[in-house]
């Protein structure tokens, strides 16, 4: 589809690719196992009955034809690397080099997880160092880095609230969670065996205080709250939030999936949240990796810090460091082992190629694009909040909705445009919404393309919606069918289906 | 800072075109007394060169270099260099959870070749697109049972993962699942005639390991039998995926959960690794985590796309399959690296060299010390008792023979006194088995 408005991108050849099944053939093979330097064994006899009598049908590919399909399949990916990936709420900002190197080195990433503390103490210091700077960084008292995801960290953080809850006597029934929240938020809360009320925000986007105060009872536990949240507004009654749950004896969790907002200008410990997790993901620049690994470290005040998981890292009076097990008020493990410790190595990296200067410039320009583009398209796409926003903003498909276009069908148009779409339909507080967060890794031709671009399909929609309606028109597939997926799901690949 | 685009003019420039004087203006929101107006006391900004330098520096603090002879969860095999090479391209590991199926084929349609193989390897007919890790996987496991049996407690085998086990209880506590344990035999096996007895008309699953926590593979027919006899569902969690390599898969089971890391993932001081949940079709809507299924395009092409969304906490919320939201896409994507250049030959042969290994390892191990647990098969671990304290066993080999030994099992099974679980994969050399072997009384 070519049109002089789509200045970012350009169509180009790209590879059609089978399945790796449909590659495979009996006989080719991509490996040659080591001599064997034992006595060879009869596997039928050493295993009997347990034997595996038929062979597990993975494909037969050489290595060059394993490098082809790998690359080729990339090729249909979009990814940091090529551009703007604005996906609200998600962070996407670039994932340094230097940390993937550093994760590799042998003595690290060969570390097994058992192997004894006095030759585990490089691993062991990394976590220290780790744990030292993120307590820092939150200004919480103590942390654990065991969760492998911010969900992860979610459900660790309410199980610390209940065990706290219940050594005061009383673990309570139920979890307050305003209408803007995150879904793992209300999923997290039943996990942990909490009833969900819903707490509604007021006409600025913010915690209605008079709701909350009306909500806050002997029964409620505590508020789950993102700050800044969901429609990227830093809720500046905050302490006030905080004093009404502690004086009825509640606790506040902070969902820290936006501290990016926050790093180096304000820390949650300071302004009265008890527990909160970290999405190393997306603050501390771990690449998402096509979804997943994360890591979501919980950070927490002084009286909750006897029933965090299971080891947690000591150091000894001689300097060195250990695990330390014997923590008889802990929740338990949250995870085998004691974390996605790879992650933990690159948040690592992150912050020390940072510094203290380089945080807080950070986060400055993460505000300062996501200020820009809301000045840019204010006007152009409908703004449902006026309130000031810090790192991301949400718009409404209002305006276009009159050319019956919605908020999925303007994101599917700017793929022709050459970008990622932003987050659709979230939060839910915002009927048809385009939740935009740039992140500070986007220098200012980036953010004016996609200003361009955004307005160019504002425009479109006026003149000629069913553009915007069949888009995109430049990608190897059209929209594909997700209803018919759901209804009949075919979730694997059969020799027929070929 | 070398992450950051932009020069003082263009901040200017934006400045301006916001319209405001100072980027203070855009913190206004953050109450003056909460707003930090110090600097962190974090390490001063690095040079690339000093980065690199300094995690140097803590590997060479760390055991490089040791021969291990320990798997116990996390199993020290070979990892093909394609693995690295293909999944450092940007378009991998840069790119998010494919919510834009036009623009994520790549990972949608390798999250679908996962799950495929997946399949075929424990023989069960769906899988998902990947969990956190063997442990969680496991818990998730036992809560999914719960919701299909409607249920609400569950039987663990001894044998099982002690962290494995720890992490379920964590989960199970507050769900107001009962958890109970059965005992394993002097083979090494789950007590047939306990389990039995333990099954209760409120028992939603049985959950066992196979290889289990001592490397004993499990009768899992005869205990897939016991349990459906009762109504109960088997689950089976193998944490050392390469056994299915030459292990008859537990075909028997409702739901296998697979820790997938021994698939040429590093062992990384215990993460990321990548757990999964297989099981039989009718329980699909059950099932944690996401899905990719396949579908065709407006003109009929062939496409995926993530499915079954209906299941998941963005659109159930507090009515979800569970809370997870991410999966560990990139982890999934090294082991369906792995299992292609293995491919269905090479995965036997590979197990093969690992059955061998073991049982070269056990015999050395025999002339010196009582090996546990004879009396059934096992796959590349097998339990030691010595006379001497296997800590200081451990601590001795580390010293002097720069070799990682066996997990030390006193903590969890004071009742097997001097034990330790031994491992020997292709990566252990005949050299490495007999000087441990010397060292042990």
């Amino acid at each position: 589809m070519s049109n002089e408005n789509i200045r970012k991108v350009t169509t180009h050849i790209s590879q059609n690719e089978g399945l790796i099944f449909e590659h495979s053939s009996p006989g080719k093979k991509a490996y040659r196992l080591a001599e064997l330097d034992v006595p060879e064994i009869d596997a039928s006899a050493e295993l009997g009955a347990a034997l595996r009598t038929e062979s597990a049908a993975l494909p037969e590919v050489s290595e060059p034809e394993i490098i082809r399909h790998f690359t080729r399949l990339s090729t249909w990916n979009y990814a940091v690397d090529h551009g703007m990936y604005p996906l609200g709420s998600c962070t996407m900002k670039y994932n340094p080099r230097v940390n993937e190197v550093v994760s590799r080195l042998d003595g690290l990433a060969g570390a097994h997880p058992y192997q004894p503390e006095q030759i585990s103490q490089g691993v062991l210091r990394i976590m220290k160092a780790l744990a030292d700077q993120l307590i820092e960084i939150t200004g919480m008292d103590a942390i654990t880095l065991q969760p492998a995801a911010g969900a992860h960290g979610e459900l660790t953080g309410i199980l610390l609230m209940r065990a706290f809850l219940e050594s005061q006597g009383n673990a309570r029934k139920k979890i307050l969670i305003p209408d803007s929240a995150h879904g793992t938020n209300p999923a997290t809360a039943a996990m942990a065996g909490y009833e969900v009320e819903n707490l509604r925000s007021n006409e600025d986007g913010m915690v209605d205080l008079a709701a909350l105060e009306a909500q806050m009872n002997e029964d409620v536990a505590g508020l789950m709250l993102t700050n800044p949240n969901t429609l990227g507004i830093f809720d500046e009654q905050i302490a006030q939030i905080a004093e009404i749950l502690h004086r009825k004896g509640g606790l506040l969790y902070m969902d820290g999936a936006n501290m990016n907002a926050l790093v180096a200008k304000a820390r949650p410990g300071d302004f009265g949240v008890d527990m909160m997790h970290l999405n190393l993901h997306k603050t501390f620049s771990t690449p998402h990796g096509g979804g997943g690994p994360g890591s979501g470290p919980v950070a927490c005040t002084k009286h909750l810090e006897p029933f965090l998981p299971k080891p947690v890292v000591v150091e000894t009076d001689e300097g060195t460091l250990r695990l330390d097990y014997d923590r008889p008020q802990s929740i338990g493990r949250v995870r085998a082992f004691y974390g996605n410790f790879g992650m933990l190595i690159r948040a690592l990296a992150y912050i020390m190629a940072n510094g203290p200067d380089g945080l807080r410039q950070t986060t400055e320009d993460a505000v300062l694009n996501a200020n820009y583009l809301r000045k840019k398209l204010e006007g152009t796409f409908d703004l449902p909040y006026s309130t000031p926003t810090m790192h991301e903003v949400v718009f409404s498909d209002k305006l276009q909705s009159k050319s019956g276009l919605k908020t999925g069908d303007i994101a599917k148009r700017l793929i022709d445009y050459g970008f990622h779409p932003y987050t659709v339909s979230f939060p839910m507080v915002v009927h048809g919404a385009l939740m935009i967060e740039p992140t500070e890794s986007e220098p200012l031709e980036e953010l004016d393309l996609f200003v361009d671009a955004m307005k160019s399909i504002a425009q479109e929609a006026i003149d000629s919606p069913d553009l915007i309606k069949n888009a995109p028109h430049s990608t190897r597939l059209s929209r594909l069918d997700e209803t018919a997926a759901a209804r009949k799901p075919v979730l694997r690949w059969k020799l027929e289906s070929k | 800072m070398r992450y950051l685009p932009k020069s003082s003019a263009e901040r200017a420039h934006m400045l301006r075109e916001i319209g405001i004087g100072s980027i203070d203006e855009l913190f206004a929101p953050i109450p003056a007394q909460f707003r930090l107006i110090r600097d962190l006391c974090v390490p001063r900004q690095m040079a690339e060169s000093e980065i690199v330098d300094w995690f140097r520096a803590r590997a060479a603090e760390n055991g490089d270099g040791y021969d291990i002879l320990l798997g116990a969860g996390a199993y020290n095999h070979y990892r093909p260099l394609v693995i690295d090479a293909l999944i450092s391209r940007g378009e991998w590991f840069t790119a998010y959870t494919p919510y834009q199926p036009e623009i994520a084929q790549g990972t949608l349609q390798a999250i679908f070749e996962f799950q495929t193989m997946i399949c075929e390897l424990t023989g069960m007919e769906v899988a998902n697109a990947s969990m956190y890790d063997g442990s969680t996987g496991a818990a998730e496991a036992v809560m999914m049972a719960m919701r299909i049996t409607g249920r609400n407690s569950a039987i663990l085998a001894r044998s099982v993962h002690p962290e494995y086990r720890e992490v379920i209880a964590t989960y199970a506590k507050y769900q107001g699942l009962p958890l109970t344990e059965v005992a394993f035999t002097d083979n090494g096996r789950v007590d047939l005639a306990a389990l039995d007895a333990a099954i209760t008309p409120n028992t939603a699953c049985v959950l066992i390991q196979s290889p289990n926590f001592f490397g004993t593979i499990e009768d899992v027919a005869a205990i897939a039998d016991i349990a459906h006899a009762k109504g109960a569902l088997l689950v089976v969690s193998v944490a050392e995926a390469l056994s299915l390599g030459i292990v008859r898969p537990p075909s028997e089971a409702d739901i296998v959960t697979l820790e997938a890391q021994s698939f040429g993932v590093p062992l990384s001081y215990g993460g990321p690794y990548a757990g999964v949940i297989a099981t039989r079709e009718k329980f699909v809507r059950q099932i944690p985590g996401r899905l990719v299924g396949q579908t065709t395009d407006r003109n009929g092409k062939r496409g995926f796309v993530l499915t079954l969304a209906t299941r998941e906490q963005h659109i159930r919320r507090e009515k979800a399959t569970s809370n997870i939201c991410t999966n560990q896409a990139l982890v999934a994507l090294m082991t369906n690296i792995y299992m292609d250049v293995y491919g269905r030959e090479g995965i036997k042969e590979l197990a093969q060299q690992n059955l061998a290994k073991a049982a070269y390892a056990r015999k050395q191990f025999g002339t010196k010390a009582r090996v546990l647990f004879d009396g059934a098969p096992r796959f590349n671990e097998f339990v030691l008792q010595t006379s001497e304290d296997a800590y200081e066993i451990s601590h001795r080999l580390a010293a002097k023979n720069k070799i990682i030994g066996g997990f030390p099992l006193r903590k969890f099974y004071p009742e097997l006194g001097n034990a330790a679980v031994w491992c020997a994969t292709e990566l252990t050399s005949r050299a490495a088995i007999d000087a441990a072997a010397g060292e042990v009384k």
